[in-house]
């Protein structure tokens, strides 16, 4: 573990933000490979759920609150594995561990990307759930940008760390689920009624505010954690 | 999972609560404080009366202790099985190195 | 073994052994008769369930800052007592709901909560099983969350509306109730400690083994 006095002089940490996370939208702009398909898988999803669960052109009730959380779930765990093992291909993450830049950075950086892949997914979803199960989610617009924002940076800052700690593991692809779902569950849960909370008839703000407060900890908390985690874990 | 819908400030509060309490990572919190009615808040000892009985306990409370003290049984069981297999490895091992030495 | 082990387990084995008299001599509840008394396996559990993820979270950290061998098996033993005694805690709850509030199961904030304390468990000895190398950190990561889980899970009845009892009841028992409940807790921490004693003695054996077959091939 090398401490950072060993290292050389680093790059400002907003600098390094935001060549990282330059990088990876340059490249995504390019060829827009995960930005496609994720968009494609997440639309399949809920397509899916409409053929299992609309009935006479009725969604169950709160159900699309539920399915459209599933479905950028499924969707960002697809993007993350695929963001990294573009890293491991060209053996860049170990490139960019080794320059001289605050660790941090280099997460926050991915972590920023991520999430702007995934608002993007989410700009698309939004309007298809609404349209398909008759769900009026943009009724409250701004509260759903926080729901959706906040339920995403928390989504994102766990599976940004796992995928960037099983870069070197064996069976990632099957990992990345399997650790990232339990950790995540409280934030889909917070997410999920949230959203269910802004679909309702009667608008209740101090149910919405309370889920959003709640949001806000989890990003607050797993994203400390996980700094300090990838800091930890990154360091050989 | 709901929070309470009636009042708007107690939701916040609690929330901030919430908030506070993680971050700190706090372990006893204001306890009693904005009691919903449903949970019992205490235990209190059966005095004459029988409670009524619509689902038989008795095998329920059997169930549990059978299923608590088999699964610390069957636990240790695997444990010591596994230290075992595991020193007996370690017995063979030293003597083959303890062999090899002589030779 | 070290040397306080073989009394030690005698009187864990005594404790438990004597726990169910203390517990049938208990007075039933009020509200919910007999099966209150699942209880007094329930709470003991809970709280090794609440507590193996702290160890197990804490010596992780440890690891990641320290990155001593022995903290990283200490986390290991400890994230398999946490599925242990998440599996026991969460069998005698719904057995203990089913009569008391007329269902198995509730999805309220302190039940999902354990749930997921008790899926991260799962997802660290998958990660430590079929990870490779390399895993040890990765699990180390998960341990962490899985600890901060910890206290969500304790403070979530006093602030969700749940049919859960909070934790204001343990303070308020009163002794004939309150007496049988600590015993069967030390008896339980005595559990505890012994089989994380055992499982890290598995754990060192393992290691001098692997040394030896090293040894061996040389």
């Amino acid at each position: 573990m090398t401490g950072p006095a060993s290292r050389p002089p680093a790059a400002p940490f907003a600098r390094t933000v935001w060549m990282v996370l330059r990088k990876d939208l340059t490249v995504e702009m390019r060829s827009g490979e995960i930005a496609y398909t994720t968009l494609v898988f997440a639309a399949s999803c809920v397509l899916i759920f409409a053929f299992a669960l609309v009935r006479e052109g009725r969604a169950p009730e709160g159900g699309a609150a539920g399915i459209l959380w599933i479905a950028i779930l499924f969707a960002s765990t697809l993007a993350l594995g695929r963001a990294f093992e573009r890293e491991r291909q060209a053996e860049t993450l170990r490139a960019l561990l080794l320059a001289p830049v605050p660790r941090p950075a280099i997460y926050v950086g991915k972590l920023l990307g991520i999430v702007a892949l995934v608002v993007a997914t989410e700009a698309v979803l939004l309007p298809l759930v609404d349209f398909l199960f008759t769900a009026r989610l943009f009724a409250h617009p701004f509260w759903l940008a926080g729901i959706v924002v906040t339920c995403t940076v928390g989504l994102a800052s766990v599976g940004t760390l796992f995928a960037a700690m099983l870069v070197r593991a064996r069976s990632r692809d099957m990992l990345l689920p399997v650790l990232l779902y339990p950790i995540v569950v409280p934030v889909i849960i917070a997410g999920v009624q949230g959203t269910a909370a802004l679909l309702q008839p009667a608008f209740d703000a101090a149910v919405v505010r309370f889920w959003l407060l709640l949001l806000v900890t989890f990003d607050v908390v797993f994203v400390v954690l996980a700094l300090w985690t990838f800091e930890a874990v990154m360091s050989d | 999972m709901s929070p309470s819908m009636n009042n708007g400030m107690r939701v916040v509060r609690r929330a901030l609560g919430v908030c506070a309490a993680l971050l700190l990572l706090a372990g006893p919190v204001l306890a009693g404080q904005n009691q919903p009615p449903q949970p019992q808040d205490e235990f209190v000892p059966v005095g004459n009366s029988p409670a009524p009985e619509q689902i038989p306990a008795a095998p329920l409370l059997i169930g549990a202790y059978i299923v608590v003290l088999g699964g610390l049984f069957f636990y240790v069981l695997s444990l010591s099985r596994r230290l075992g297999a595991v020193q007996q490895d370690v017995q063979r091992l030293e003597g083959e190195l303890k062999r090899r030495g002589r030779s | 073994m070290p040397k306080w082990f073989t009394p030690a387990a005698i009187l864990c084995g005594l404790m438990f052994i004597i726990s169910p008299v203390l517990i049938a001599r208990a007075p039933d509840e009020a509200a919910m008769g007999m099966v209150y008394k699942i209880y007094y396996y329930h709470m003991p559990s809970a709280w090794m369930f609440l507590l193996a993820p702290l160890v197990c979270g804490v010596s992780s950290a440890f690891f990641l800052a320290r990155g001593r061998a022995e903290d990283d098996r200490r986390a290991w033993a400890a994230a398999e007592l946490t599925v242990l005694f998440g599996a026991l805690t969460l069998i005698t709850g719904p057995l203990w709901a089913r009569r008391a509030w007329g269902t198995w199961w509730v999805w309220d904030a302190r039940l999902t909560s354990s749930l997921v304390g008790w899926m991260i468990g799962w997802a660290y000895l998958i990660l430590r099983r079929y990870g490779g190398p390399g895993s040890d950190k990765l699990a180390a990561g998960v341990a962490l969350f899985g600890a901060v889980n910890v206290p969500f899970i304790y403070i979530s009845v006093n602030y969700w509306r749940t049919i859960h009892p909070p934790t204001t009841v343990v303070p308020k028992l009163r002794a004939d109730m309150g007496v049988p409940l600590w015993f069967c807790v030390f008896a339980f921490l005595l559990l505890f400690i012994l089989l994380m004693t055992m499982r890290l003695r598995l754990e060192h054996a393992r290691t001098r083994l692997d040394a030896m077959y090293v040894a061996l091939d040389e």
